[in-house]
């Protein structure tokens, strides 16, 4: 099979010694048994998040993203962009869209951009690693790399909201998104029925209004346990900290007793592919994973 | 004259307009038929957040309730979970509506004076800008030692800093926090271009706007 290229916006979060370093280090593994070939976008910025709009405005949210596109097609020409947050998809995705739609936007984005020294000539596709998987590669050739299947460990596949919303997987349904489900099977795992999948974990609102939020991720919790979820599934770095790190905030205000490990869909798929524990980046979980660190080789 | 009373003469009674000329995608509000699916379906909505919710808020527009809804708590609620705008059946992006007037409100000084998701989206831009990068770790020390109302606030730092120690350890112990980030940390090499380019876009976005330049 030919090698796949990809323009990599990895984003904040998965920096070294940032909240995310883990899902690198495992998508890293991931992309190496699936012959994925990621180049980081040179010199790459923020994608400024959803959150940032009190003083972003529009256009320099958009012109934010429009570096890293012409970045991206100057370095990286021809090859799409993947993502492997959920917010710097989205944010970049939105960027996109709005920009291809409007030629006055194009003509603002273009005059900003050549005080940089950049430009747009083509607009690179925009693509989440997820996506990706299914899009590019499908489940039948994502099983295919098998060689340690997670036999008889029950997961809760927690999308969230931002890879299925407002954009999402082509095909799948906002209400009850099945690719998440669907890899853990592949992977050789069980997928536990999960009537919070997409619930949202209060984003950005974890820090501002940690009542609000934290309120939220306990339904997400507790539904994963109701389910018989022996862990929590996530694709996006945000929903994964804020549903992992609140446990012990969230047991002190309710009378819970919730200690269950939240993970990347990218761990789970380093260890089925054989890899360690250490290359699923597992000793990155606040909340470890001793289920899956057992089986790991 | 203010940049809120500049806006208040040249629009006159006519909220919707002002809405549909300053606030990101605001040319929708009128499109709304009052069904309520986007409460519904807003997380935050049933902890009680909102003041008034979206739906409300597109009502009250063309009622021409300015103040009530510039000066209102009810935009800075919004997660950016997009559920309004899947299950919208007139497709309102009440998410970027949310987002536009927040922002127009915070432009004319008539956001809420204590509002911490408006401080913390103040942190957030202003934290990723100055380097093309997010720091978590000024990023988050500047949420916990800032007040309410923007303010450096030393004792309610160390309040939020010691409930947030077994987290801080955690993160710490996983290595996905990384206290010489204090020192600088991750950045864009091109730091002076990215400054250049906002710049621009700012001066773009006023323009086209017709907003105040300050």
């Amino acid at each position: 099979m030919a090698k796949r290229q990809y323009a990599f916006y990895p984003g904040c979060s998965s920096q070294k010694g940032a909240s995310a370093s883990n899902y690198l280090t495992s998508v890293e593994s991931m992309c190496k048994t699936l012959d994925i070939q990621l180049t980081e976008i040179p010199d790459w910025n923020c994608c400024g998040a959803s959150i940032s709009y009190a003083e972003a405005g529009e256009l320099p949210r958009h012109v934010m993203n429009a570096r890293n596109f012409a970045l991206s097609e100057a370095n990286l020409p021809g090859q799409d962009i993947v993502a492997t947050c959920a917010a710097c998809w989205l944010g970049a995705k939105e960027s996109k869209e709005r920009i291809e739609h409007s030629s006055q936007l194009m003509a603002d984005t273009q005059e900003a951009l050549k005080e940089a020294g950049l430009s747009i000539k083509v607009m690179p596709e925009i693509r989440h690693m997820a996506e990706v998987l299914v899009e590019d590669f499908g489940f039948e050739e994502l099983g295919r790399h098998v060689k340690n299947p997670l036999q008889g460990l029950k997961f809760a596949g927690y999308v969230g909201c931002q890879t299925n919303r407002p954009f999402g997987i082509a095909g799948e349904n906002f209400e009850n998104p099945m690719y998440l489900d669907k890899i853990i099977e592949t992977m050789g795992g069980e997928a536990v029925p999960y009537d919070q999948k997409v619930t949202c974990c209060g984003g950005a609102l974890a820090f501002s209004e940690p009542d609000k939020a934290q309120a939220q991720i306990k339904d997400i919790i507790e539904a994963a346990y109701d389910g018989g979820a022996e862990m929590i599934v996530t694709p996006c770095p945000l929903c994964q900290a804020n549903v992992e790190i609140y446990q012990g905030h969230i047991n002190k205000k309710y009378g819970t007793k919730f200690n269950i490990p939240v993970l990347y869909y990218s761990q789970l798929m380093t260890i089925a592919y054989g890899g360690s524990a250490k290359e699923a980046g597992l000793d990155g979980q606040v909340i470890r994973a001793p289920k899956l660190e057992a089986l790991a080789k | 004259m203010s940049a809120n009373q500049e806006m208040a003469v040249r629009y006159k009674n006519n909220f919707l307009k002002e809405v549909e000329q300053q606030v990101e995608m605001g040319e929708w509000v009128k499109m709304c038929m009052q069904c309520g699916v986007c409460s519904g379906s807003c997380p935050t909505n049933f902890h009680p957040g909102w003041e008034h919710p979206p739906q409300e808020i597109f009502m009250m527009i063309r009622a021409g309730k300015r103040e009530e809804v510039l000066s209102s708590p009810s935009m800075w609620m919004c997660t950016s979970c997009y559920n309004c705008i899947v299950r919208c059946p007139r497709k309102l992006p009440i998410t970027h509506i949310m987002h536009g007037l927040a922002e127009y409100a915070y432009e004319l000084g008539l956001a809420p004076k204590v509002q911490p998701t408006k401080n913390l989206s103040k942190l957030f831009w202003e934290n990723a800008t100055k380097t093309g990068r997010i720091n978590e770790l000024t990023f988050s020390l500047g949420m916990y030692f800032k007040d309410a109302e923007g303010k450096i606030n030393i004792g309610q730092g160390i309040k939020k800093g010691l409930e947030m120690q077994k987290v801080a350890l955690g993160l710490l112990k996983a290595k996905r926090l990384n206290l010489f980030e204090i020192f600088g940390g991750h950045k864009c090499k091109d730091q002076k271009g990215i400054h250049a380019m906002l710049a621009k876009a700012y001066a773009l976005e006023s323009k086209r706007k017709g907003r105040h330049v300050g």
